[in-house]
């Protein structure tokens, strides 16, 4: 009984809030048209895809709340040497972008920094000289995410070594033994075979770095809120990583299945080896591209959710909104285990295909 | 150019050298401070466990053995108990029967003897018997004689009844 009027609730709920909001649309509507100087420059139009960019790209200072931001350093290197200096000067006092100068005339454009004219507009010849390394809001974030994996792990590490073998795991380290054993049992080992050790070190960093990234980008504010493992820098930077490493440690067997396919006729050969030399990159770059577009994905459809309020522009929106949100965040906390496992198993089966052992090479020939 | 089309598809150097400098750092840290104490003393802990388990199979089995072994012993101990008993019961029996057989012996023994000390007796008391009976015929026969042979000539009569009774070859 109460779960059937708890259901009929809900679905009374939805109808009544999809009524109000063609309502409440088609109202804004009418004055907008009939007044537009009444908008003026202060209310300017909502643009969802602009805010939710905004949200996902990176950023030179790391938003605090209303108008507090925590300025970056910004550090620039072009022709006429290094320069470094707060992101704070990128900015007026309305929090508009304002022109710094420095070596170059510096302002930023669409948040990332450029080289502008005299007159304002952008100078992309001397822009394309300026090499940015600023410590950006997804830096700062990767270094917090790195200062928590430094203090967590090196914690656990150091009570491995005081507790001694002996003793069961306790707090932090019980917490974290599971999903080291995880990552040993169900992704190194069965992906790798018998050579998983040495792999272990690399599959376990990559495995929390992305996992904590992952988490840190769910949180919507300060340490979080950044989109580090979204941002195709990381994720390109983790795959590169996992090229070397698989690359590296290929075998002779890897190398002949890439370039002489045994068991094969000559012309089959030839015509498999650019094949096998393309999937030599395309597996890392799947990996980039799986990691990016998940967490992107997520992060895009828990903002189009809250945007959602501000498109009708009605409080009540916020009913159908935050609900649906909420469960879009647990599905991406799914989401944010999922890919770094995915990400670690990839590695993990990649560098066991490279470092596999054929022992029927034999009856080929 | 493609890239440009969408800004969240192009990777930012900065990042990139950031990430680059920051992974390998995280890497080396927690390699030698985090994995490698972590995966050691969880392979050493498994490592005890099982070797804790083989060593408990082991003795399981040999706590088996010994029991089994106490067991054959137990049985042979018992068999080697009825064994004995059964000798025991024979060395009696036997010593019995011995000592029946000695006894029935003996008493035979004893009875022969009895019996030739009767004979023996018998005999000397005949012997004796005769030998008194023997003297007083004498004895009879020289009062006899002695009153027949008074006188001289009966003496001489006699005497040569006696030679002439005597043959020299």
């Amino acid at each position: 009984m109460a779960r059937m009027s708890v259901k009929s609730l809900l679905v009374a709920t939805f109808s009544v809030f999809t009524m109000l909001f063609s309502t409440v649309s088609y109202a804004n509507d009418t004055p907008q048209h009939g007044t537009p100087a009444a908008e003026g420059h202060g209310a300017k139009e909502f643009d969802v895809t602009e805010t939710i960019l905004e949200h996902i790209k990176d950023d030179h200072s790391w938003h605090l709340w209303g108008h507090t931001t925590l300025p970056l350093p910004v550090i620039l290197y072009s022709d006429k040497g290094l320069e470094v200096f707060s992101s704070a000067k990128l900015m007026d006092e309305h929090h508009e972008p304002a022109v710094y100068a420095g070596n170059y005339n510096y302002k930023t454009i669409e948040g990332k920094v450029k080289v502008v004219k005299a007159d304002g507009s952008l100078d992309k010849e001397a822009s394309a000289k300026v090499w940015d390394f600023s410590i950006t809001k997804n830096v700062a974030s990767l270094f917090v995410s790195i200062a928590i994996l430094l203090l967590v792990f090196l914690t656990v590490g150091g009570a491995y070594r005081k507790r001694g073998v002996k003793s069961a795991p306790k707090g932090l380290q019980s917490f974290m033994e599971p999903i080291v054993l995880f990552v040993r049992d169900e992704v190194a080992k069965p992906n790798i075979g018998h050579k998983y050790a040495k792999y272990m070190p690399f599959l376990l960093t990559i495995f929390f770095l992305i996992l904590i990234n992952n988490f840190l980008g769910l949180i919507p504010f300060f340490p979080g809120g950044a989109n580090v493992s979204g941002n195709i820098a990381f994720t390109m930077t983790l795959a590169v990583f996992v090229f070397i490493v698989v690359n590296i440690n290929g075998n002779k067997s890897y190398w002949e299945h890439i370039f002489w396919m045994p068991g094969m006729h000559w012309s089959m050969k030839a015509f498999l080896a650019p094949i096998e030399l393309i999937g030599v990159f395309t597996k890392p770059i799947s990996l980039m591209i799986r990691l990016f577009a998940n967490i992107t994905a997520g992060h895009i459809l828990v903002l189009s959710l809250i945007c959602l309020i501000f498109i009708f522009k009605t409080v009540f929106a916020s009913a159908i909104a935050v609900p649906f949100a909420v469960f879009i965040g647990l599905i991406e906390l799914l989401v944010a285990f999922l890919q770094a496992y995915i990400f670690t198993m990839l590695s993990a089966m990649y560098i066991g295909m490279a470092t596999e052992e054929h022992h029927h090479e034999a009856a080929h020939h | 150019m493609l890239l440009e089309i969408n800004p969240l598809v192009l990777p930012d150097i900065g990042l990139v050298f950031w990430n680059t400098i920051a992974f390998i750092v995280l890497f080396f840290v927690l390699r030698a401070f985090a994995w490698k104490p972590m995966l050691k003393a969880i392979h050493d802990r498994e490592q005890g466990i099982e070797d804790a388990l083989s060593k408990a199979d082991k003795m399981k089995a040999d706590i088996a053995a010994m029991q089994s072994e106490n067991e054959a012993l137990l049985a042979k101990a018992r068999e080697e108990r009825a064994q004995m008993i059964k000798e025991a019961k024979e060395t009696a029996d036997k010593m019995v029967a011995d000592a029946k057989d000695k006894a029935k012996s003996e008493y035979d023994r004893i009875v022969a003897d009895a019996q030739v000390a009767i004979n023996q007796q018998k005999n000397a008391a005949l012997t004796d018997v005769k030998n008194q009976v023997g003297s007083l015929v004498v004895e009879v026969a020289e009062k006899v004689l002695r009153k027949e042979l008074a006188n001289k000539s009966e003496q001489e009569n006699y005497i040569k009844q006696l030679a002439e009774g005597v043959k020299l070859n």
